[in-house]
């Protein structure tokens, strides 16, 4: 309670300077997720010198982003999660998941020579369980004929913060391996049957190079720019896929729901990288509440729709997975909904 | 202090007065100074905002747990799992954890705390050396914990593993030892410095006394200084157990960050501070949020009991 108003008094102070300050140039708040926040800065600092909004963005991970847009502090919230049940219900109004870019979780390794390897599904559950306790054991060996496995124990690495990416990987997890569903479960921290945990995809980049024979998930963008080993994974039409932007973006071909409130891990697509998730932006589907002015709507709406489309061209020289198609028809959609006093705010 | 100044304005009743106030006034009506009741309730609002703080931060503190407090109860105090997926929060790994981390860190410091105050306190009061030394432990003092946590995942963890591995235990590196290691170089700095003012502060007359009846100068220490200034050391050790208590980042990135009861010195384990750092901001959920407001309420109850004990040693061993 304390928290929340202090929030508002915070937000209110920030909103007094902003409109008594600029008078014309408009700021929008958003709070969220960490994980888009490297394109996000990219693509509000162009955003701001094409049109003069300017976009106050402030990565305090998804949680933290979900509870502000609640306590309406935000005028739109970042999150690498679907809002939960629980979460949809505090916010009292509908509020739209519209998605701006894929990210995927690849498994990285730390074994002598760190040879190219493939592991799957439930060989990657069994692990993380605590059950598969040997690089050696049978089942990685006869999976990966002709690379060297050496004979070591495993230890295995999570993430001691909350975070989106335990989300993805556990929700994948979730679904190949029924144990994991019932023992540990879906969400941004667990309790982990084994394992050291590190903070921040860094925390757990730095406990795997540094302890032998360890096995850990980092975001594909932070493995990918610290060349990193990680596995192939096989999905689940039964190909083995390597994880790469290209493969994370082909995870979203599918049949995708209308709200896009959707979870792109082991999907049907033939080759899609399995552990893979989108960040969305999230904002109230009616926006008119408290005192919003009209032209802040169609500020905040004009930003959505830019970050949707134009933006996207700035998703892959940073590694992030740009929409699909489909998934970019439905994120218009979407947009076109947000009303403003019941009329849309889109023409 | 109050006495003092009331009996101070008593004798200066009659003439004395006037013009004092006079003067007073004049200075007053000049911005230079305050008259003296407005001073004293300057620093009577100090004190007690102080207070107030206090109480404040508890306060809401409970008041934001009392939803965990009511849905969780004692479990919340001996539950072993912390599992934020089925709502279940039991803190007891987290009040081992950081009750062990932390009198390790103290056992380790005062191996090293105490021999360096009585050096800079009595064997090397002046010159080059002492004050050098004394502006190192000020420094080591400012470096900010992160550093530390740096510094030791270069360098404890590595040296702990090959430890490890020579004795066959899991090579993890991280875990109890290279926390309490690294947090008793970072309360070091604080039990030394007060360790040697208070050293520094036993009367000349008795160390002479005992030098001067054939005494040596560790006989002097040891049944001179040390009986004297003991309560003075102890709560330079107590401030530096306060720190030790409350570190996050150092200790986030040595200690493991596992949710488990630790099981040997080499475990990885977690501390109360640190699974609030690390869980408050992606906690969704009303239970979760009061659970990790809970924790903090817990580390805050610790520190003060903690504390209070120290004080009550403190009183109880003090000399004079």
């Amino acid at each position: 309670m304390k928290r929340t108003t202090i929030c508002l008094v915070a937000a209110l102070t920030l909103l007094a300077i902003a409109s008594s300050g600029m008078a014309k140039e408009q700021e929008l708040i958003g709070a969220g997720a960490t994980f888009p926040y490297p394109l996000y800065s990219k693509m509000f600092d162009v955003y701001s010198k094409e049109y003069g909004t300017k976009v106050n963005y402030q990565a305090i991970g998804s949680g933290g982003g979900i509870r502000q847009l609640i306590n309406k502090t935000v005028d739109f919230g970042g999150s690498d999660a679907v809002m939960s049940e629980e979460d949809l219900k505090a916010a009292q109004a509908p509020v739209l998941h519209i998605p701006t870019v894929a990210g995927a979780v690849v498994v990285t390794y730390n074994i002598s020579g760190n040879p190219s390897i493939k592991l799957a599904p439930d060989i990657v559950a069994d692990i993380f369980l605590g059950k598969i306790k040997k690089w050696s054991d049978p089942r990685i060996v006869s999976a990966n004929a002709g690379v060297k496995i050496p004979d070591m124990a495993i230890t295995v690495v999570h993430r001691s913060d909350g975070s989106g990416t335990t989300n993805i990987f556990a929700d994948y997890l979730s679904k190949v391996s029924n144990e994991w569903k019932e023992k540990v479960g879906t969400g941004t921290s667990l309790n982990w049957p084994v394992g050291l945990g590190g903070k921040g995809n860094p925390g757990v980049a730095g406990l795997v190079q540094q302890t032998p024979g360890s096995i850990g998930y980092v975001e594909l963008i932070y493995a990918l720019q610290n060349k990193m080993a990680f596995a192939d994974i096989k999905n689940k039409k039964g190909n083995w896929v390597k994880p790469s932007i290209a493969s994370t973006s082909k995870a979203a071909n599918i049949t995708l729901p209308d709200n896009m409130m959707v979870s792109l891990t082991d999907t049907d697509a033939a080759d899609g990288y399995p552990v893979a998730g989108f960040t969305w932006i999230l904002m109230y589907k009616e926006q008119q509440y408290g005192d919003r002015a009209q032209d802040k709507v169609d500020e905040l709406v004009k930003l959505v729709w830019w970050m949707t489309h134009q933006g996207q061209k700035y998703a892959e020289p940073m590694e992030y997975a740009p929409l699909s198609k489909a998934a970019a028809d439905k994120a218009e959609r979407l947009i076109k909904a947000v009303t403003y006093g019941g009329k849309p705010v889109m023409k | 202090m109050l006495e003092s100044t009331g009996q101070m304005i008593q004798p200066m009743n009659r003439a004395d007065q006037e013009t004092q106030a006079q003067a007073a006034r004049l200075r007053y009506r000049a911005g230079l100074t305050l008259s003296e009741p407005a001073f004293r309730k300057i620093l009577y609002l100090a004190g007690v905002s102080v207070l107030v703080l206090l109480i404040a931060i508890f306060l809401s503190l409970l008041f934001a747990s009392l939803p965990s407090i009511k849905k969780l109860g004692i479990r919340f105090l001996i539950g072993r799992t912390w599992d934020p997926v089925t709502s279940q929060f039991g803190a007891l790994p987290f009040l081992v954890g950081t009750l062990v981390t932390s009198f390790l860190a103290l056992l380790i410091s005062t191996f090293f705390s105490i021999p360096i105050s009585i050096f800079l306190g009595y064997y090397y009061r002046e010159g080059k050396a002492s004050s050098f030394v004394k502006t190192v432990i000020e420094l080591l003092a400012g470096v900010p914990s992160v550093i530390y946590g740096f510094w030791g995942l270069f360098f404890f963890i590595p040296i702990i593993r090959f430890i490890e591995v020579e004795l066959g235990a899991a090579p993890y590196g991280v875990g109890i030892l290279a926390s309490s290691l690294i947090l008793a170089v970072m309360i070091i700095p604080y039990s030394a410095s007060l360790g040697r003012e208070v050293i520094n502060l036993v009367p000349t007359d008795l160390k002479e006394a005992a030098l001067s009846l054939g005494a040596t100068r560790f006989e002097v220490v040891r049944k001179v200084i040390l009986p004297y200034a003991r309560s003075g050391i102890f709560a330079g050790v107590l401030l530096s157990l306060g720190r030790a208590l409350g570190e996050t980042m150092a200790v986030t990135m040595l200690i493991g960050n596992s949710n488990f009861l630790p099981t040997s010195i080499f475990s990885p384990a977690n501390t109360m501070a640190s699974v609030i750092a690390n869980e408050f901001t992606e906690a969704t959920g009303a239970v979760y949020l009061s659970s990790l407001v809970e924790l903090a309420l817990l580390l805050f109850v610790v520190t003060t009991v903690i504390n209070v004990i120290g004080k009550v040693v403190i009183i109880k061993t003090s000399v004079t």
